[in-house]
């Protein structure tokens, strides 16, 4: 027992390097981690699935597949994952983080940029580095999915109306026999650059210490 | 208005001097107008109807002196009151004009410095024509009618994501900072007066509890102040909220202290029993205002519900709720104000779902016109009262309360963001602090309650209400005037006007979901999971009751859309049309550039001839002529008969063209649609008689029956081309079934010889199929009859292919 807490002890403390969240919050995050996989070392889709409370999300499978998700793990692969570790879901978590304050302008940009970078590869499901028009379209689906009243034609003309604005923003003057490819993260981060993501994209518990908890209506 | 004046000035100098003096002289005439009847109105000799008799009596003896019928005489008490209220109504108006044809000054001195020196010259003038003032601030008049529209305004445009986010922070500041406010203000000030060196003054006569009560009549940052400095200064949202916010929520613990206070200055002392009380008392107040509010916002968005038929009262319903709730809640001593706001903040997302855009257009320059002549208004009464009020000036008073309130609000303000800085996630930094704390101005609230004093228990009364004057003055010239270059110099962020784009619409939603699978999965139950417990309940439930119709279902992001598309045809109808959109960046870019190219089909069933290339170039053209012509013309204006909504309809039915043209373009490229009848394709008759004009066929509903899948339903557009020269394009699209189509053909081609240019109507394609006939018959019927706005939505289905 001695034995694990140590090993315990020394992967807190490499996490605490790599993903910035201080000892409480990582051992917070470990409880809710063995919570959710059952005690095992890792956890599946499945296990992210049968979440109670995330059934009435519109945008469920983005943010299951999002921890699944190479790209997130910071190391500069793509591909998606069958079974995630405690690191992998740390990592994913760290990009929920308050930000630490003050920053200077720099830190902001940098911080910024990684949430940021987040969003877009939830959105590129190719993984191509852009988001097309189709995988546009899908994000704006999905959004509207849990509400009762859908017309196809308004989710394909306001996808089509934010695929337009950026284009125009970002490339003003194409011929028209031109081809806007898709978004790039370059794009993406000048169309939402006035919505200050990085200090809009966080979660609040795990700001607190908190021991308190809920567990939810999950069982294992 | 800046840009405007200086351009103005910009123009000719010469011609400015004699527009200045001329308006000058017609302002003086106006005040010399206005001060005798208002002076003459207060003095108890008021001129009676004379009769002025032309002959004179009877000659003689005559008991009955019978008078000369009079020709023209003069009854002013007849028409005093009502006259007195619009001659204010107009002073202050004319003063709001002059002050913007002086753009120098009007960069210089905010507007209410401005208005309170001319009060404050009205009443001198009143004076020195040696009536007497009229007792204008008044406080019925003040809370009853000057004060509800300036706060219902605020109330129903308050911006509601900002203002909950900031909630916390807010109610920090409201409470918490008002009551340190007036603890601290009215201790030190007994204390003040206590020690008072040797000669015994008056100042030793002050209990505790008046001094309690002056601090707190004066602690309260003022929401009419406030919002007349800070709407000239442009200052970023998080630090206008905030003030503002503060200055609206403060009502409550202003309204219980006052009141405990008040109570209890003449029993002389509290217990600590009347303290918790007071306490119990303030949620009261407090939460039944809001409930209050609440109620009578779900009350007005209720009924807005059926309005679709009578769209010219539906202001009036907003208005009169809101006002009611005001006036409910008074009428209890809860707080006014925070029902107002609650009322306002309420009602308007289902409101707005609800009614018409005229009504939206109305209920907005009515609020602001009201509220910008209220505003006025108080502030030339503060300068009238100023002049009148018997004053007592006692100095180590008036400067004690003026440091005081300068001290309290910096302490109070540092130490509260200290506290809240621990919470926040956006920091508060010192440069907002110094905006928060300079930004508490007092107003004319502080001096109607003053004004309710007591003369009998508050021997004080008028010391207190020279010094609340004084503290008046001094924030709203003094701050007032400084705060803007202070803004410049400490370079604080200013307002963005960037409009929200569907993008970051997109975005928000999408992080507030995120944000809330985040919480769920970490099992917290935290901010995002109540907000999104709330959201689904207010869709689930709320909106179906008070929302109307198919809007009822509308999820946010289409609602924003639509608003969107709208906002964006309006603009193009206005200005004047034209084929391109006018946008932020120029660009373009165009839907083209969007599209990935799409294959053309290969070989279809039938032959796909392509229409000829001069047929095209024809279609094209005309396209962009009609597109021109969508200039609307009013109907009639008879109030009872304002059913349908031209303008409405003109917007709409722009909407509808522009995805026309979407669609043609669709067509043009996959030209499988276009079949052709089997007669000779390229003849020029055939052609032409593709190219159908709407009108004279729509007459003949014969004919109707005769071709049921062609054209089936122009009768839904009959509705609008009666309304106005709504150009409509058709572009005909003939059926398979030949032998039919080519017996309409010869009708279309005997109609189109008499209609030319009136306009094309144009059809998506349309499945051929014998339900069609049947809902042409109903669509008939439907569309003959009277054209309310159901009409519209009839429409939306012919659209959807």
């Amino acid at each position: 027992m001695g034995a694990s807490q140590a090993r315990y002890q020394q992967e807190y403390h490499d996490l605490v390097d790599k993903s910035g969240f201080s000892l409480e919050q990582i051992k917070n995050l470990h409880y809710r981690f063995h919570q959710l996989s059952g005690n095992n070392e890792t956890i599946s889709k499945g296990n992210l699935d049968i979440i109670p409370a995330l059934e009435d999300n519109p945008i469920k499978s983005q943010i299951i597949d999002a921890f699944f998700d190479k790209r997130n793990q910071r190391q500069n692969e793509t591909g998606s994952c069958e079974e995630i570790g405690f690191e992998q879901f740390v990592m994913v978590m760290s990009h929920f983080r308050p930000p630490p304050s003050p920053m200077t302008d720099a830190e902001k940009e940098a911080v910024r940029s990684l949430k940021l970078r987040f969003l877009f590869n939830m959105h590129d499901t190719g993984s191509d580095g852009t988001i097309t028009l189709e995988e546009y379209r899908k994000v704006v689906e999905e959004l509207l999915s849990k509400s009762e009243h859908m017309e196809e034609e308004v989710t394909k003309d306001i996808a089509d109306a934010a695929m337009l604005e950026v284009a125009s923003t970002n490339v003003p003057h194409m011929g028209p026999d031109e081809f806007y490819e898709g978004i790039t993260f370059e794009h993406f981060q000048q169309i939402l650059k006035d919505l200050e993501i990085e200090s809009r994209m966080h979660i609040r518990f795990l700001d607190v210490d908190t021991t308190t908890m809920h567990c939810g209506k999950f069982s294992s | 208005m800046t840009s405007r004046s200086s351009s103005r000035s910009r123009a000719g100098f010469a011609r400015r001097l004699p527009e200045r003096g001329l308006l000058l002289l017609v302002l003086l005439v106006l005040l010399e107008g206005t001060v005798l009847p208002l002076g003459a109105a207060s003095s108890p000799d008021v001129g009676h109807a004379e009769h002025p008799s032309e002959h004179g009596a009877e000659p003689g003896g005559h008991n009955i002196t019978k008078k000369a019928f009079p020709v023209l005489s003069l009854d002013y008490d007849h028409v005093r009151l009502p006259f007195e209220i619009a001659l204010w109504v107009l002073l202050a108006s004319l003063m709001k004009l002059g002050f913007h044809l002086v753009p120098r000054l009007s960069n210089i001195v905010p507007e209410s410095c401005l208005l309170i020196v001319v009060g404050l010259v009205v009443g001198g003038l009143i004076k020195l024509a040696g009536e007497k003032v009229p007792p204008v601030m008044n406080a019925n008049v003040f809370f009853l009618c000057l004060l509800p529209p300036i706060i219902l305004d605020a109330g129903y445009f308050l911006p509601i994501r900002p203002f909950m986010e900031n909630l916390g922070t807010i109610l920090m500041f409201a409470v918490v900072g008002t009551l340190w406010n007036a603890f601290f203000i009215g201790g030190l000030l007994y204390a003040v007066c206590q020690i008072q060196p040797a000669n015994p003054s008056d100042l030793h006569l002050i209990g505790l509890l008046p001094c309690l009560l002056f601090g707190s009549i004066i602690s309260a940052v003022d929401p009419v102040a406030v919002l007349a400095v800070f709407e000239e200064i442009h200052i970023n949202e998080l630090l206008h909220i905030l003030v503002f916010g503060e200055s609206l929520l403060n009502d409550a613990v202003t309204v219980v202290l006052y009141h405990l206070f008040e109570e209890f200055a003449g029993v002389g002392t509290v217990t600590l029993m009347e303290c918790f009380l007071g306490f119990i008392s303030f949620l009261v107040v407090a939460l039944g205002g809001v409930l209050v509010g609440a109620i009578y916002g779900i009350l007005a968005a209720f009924t807005s519900r059926f309005t679709s038929h009578t769209r010219v009262i539906e202001p009036l319903f907003v208005f009169v709720y809101s006002y009611m709730a005001y006036l409910s809640s008074e009428m209890f001593h809860l707080s006014g104000i925070m029902a107002l706001i609650s009322c306002g903040a309420v009602m308007r997302p289902y409101v707005e779902a609800n009614i018409s855009h005229k009504s939206h257009t109305t209920i907005k320059y009515f609020l602001k016109m009201w509220s910008s002549v209220s505003e006025t208004l108080i502030f030339i009464f503060l300068g009238v009262a100023t002049v009148d009020g018997p004053h007592s000036w006692n100095w180590t008073f008036v400067t004690v309360t003026v440091i005081l309130c300068l001290v309290a609000r910096v302490i109070g303000v540092v130490g509260l963001t200290f506290f809240m800085n621990k919470f926040r996630i956006v920091k508060l930094t010192t440069k907002d602090q110094f905006i928060i704390a300079y930004g508490g101005l007092r107003g004319a609230i502080a001096f109607a309650l003053g004004f309710l004093l007591d003369k009998e228990h508050f021997p004080m009364r008028e010391m207190f209400l020279t010094a609340i004057i004084t503290v008046i003055f001094f924030t709203v010239f003094v701050q007032g005037m400084t705060i803007k270059p202070l803004v410049d110099l400490l370079a604080v962020k200013k307002k963005q006007e960037a409009k929200r784009s569907i993008n970051e619409e997109i975005h928000t939603q999408f992080l507030d979901h995120l944000l809330t699978g985040i919480e769920d999965i970490c099992g917290h139950y935290g901010h995002h999971h109540w907000k999104d417990k709330l959201n689904r309940f207010n869709k689930k439930y709320v909106k179906k009751c008070l929302i109307a119709g198919e809007r009822a279902k509308e999820p946010q992001l289409i609602a924003f859309y639509h608003k969107m598309e709208m906002k964006q045809a309006i603009e193009l109808v206005e200005s004047g049309g034209g084929a391109k959109l006018p946008s932020a960046v120029p660009s373009t870019v165009s839907m083209q550039n969007i599209q990935p190219k799409k294959p053309l089909p290969k070989t279809a069933e039938r032959a796909l001839p392509q229409l000829p290339k001069g047929r095209e170039e024809e279609i094209r053209k005309i396209l962009r002529s009609n597109l021109q012509k969508t200039r609307q013309r009013l109907h009639s204006y008879n109030r009872h008969t304002l059913v349908v909504d031209p303008y409405e309809d003109g917007v709409t039915n722009f909407i509808k063209k522009q995805k026309m043209i979407q669609l043609e373009k669709k067509i043009k490229e996959m030209n499988k649609y276009l079949t052709v009848p089997s007669a000779a394709p390229d003849s020029p008759t055939m052609c032409r008689a593709r190219l159908a004009s709407g009108r004279d066929t729509d007459y003949k509903p014969d004919q109707q029956q005769k071709e049921n899948n062609l054209c089936s339903d122009p009768q839904a557009y009959n509705v609008k081309l009666d309304s106005g020269k709504v150009p409509t394009i058709q572009v005909d699209l003939a059926s398979p079934q030949s032998p039919d189509s080519v017996n309409v053909m010869d009708e279309f081609i005997k109609a189109d010889a008499g209609d030319e240019d009136s306009g094309l109507m144009m059809k998506p394609p349309r499945k051929p199929g014998e339900e069609d006939g049947a809902r042409d018959q109903q669509k008939l019927t439907r569309c003959l009859s009277d054209p309310g706005p159901s009409a519209d939505e009839d429409e939306d289905e012919p659209f959807l292919p």
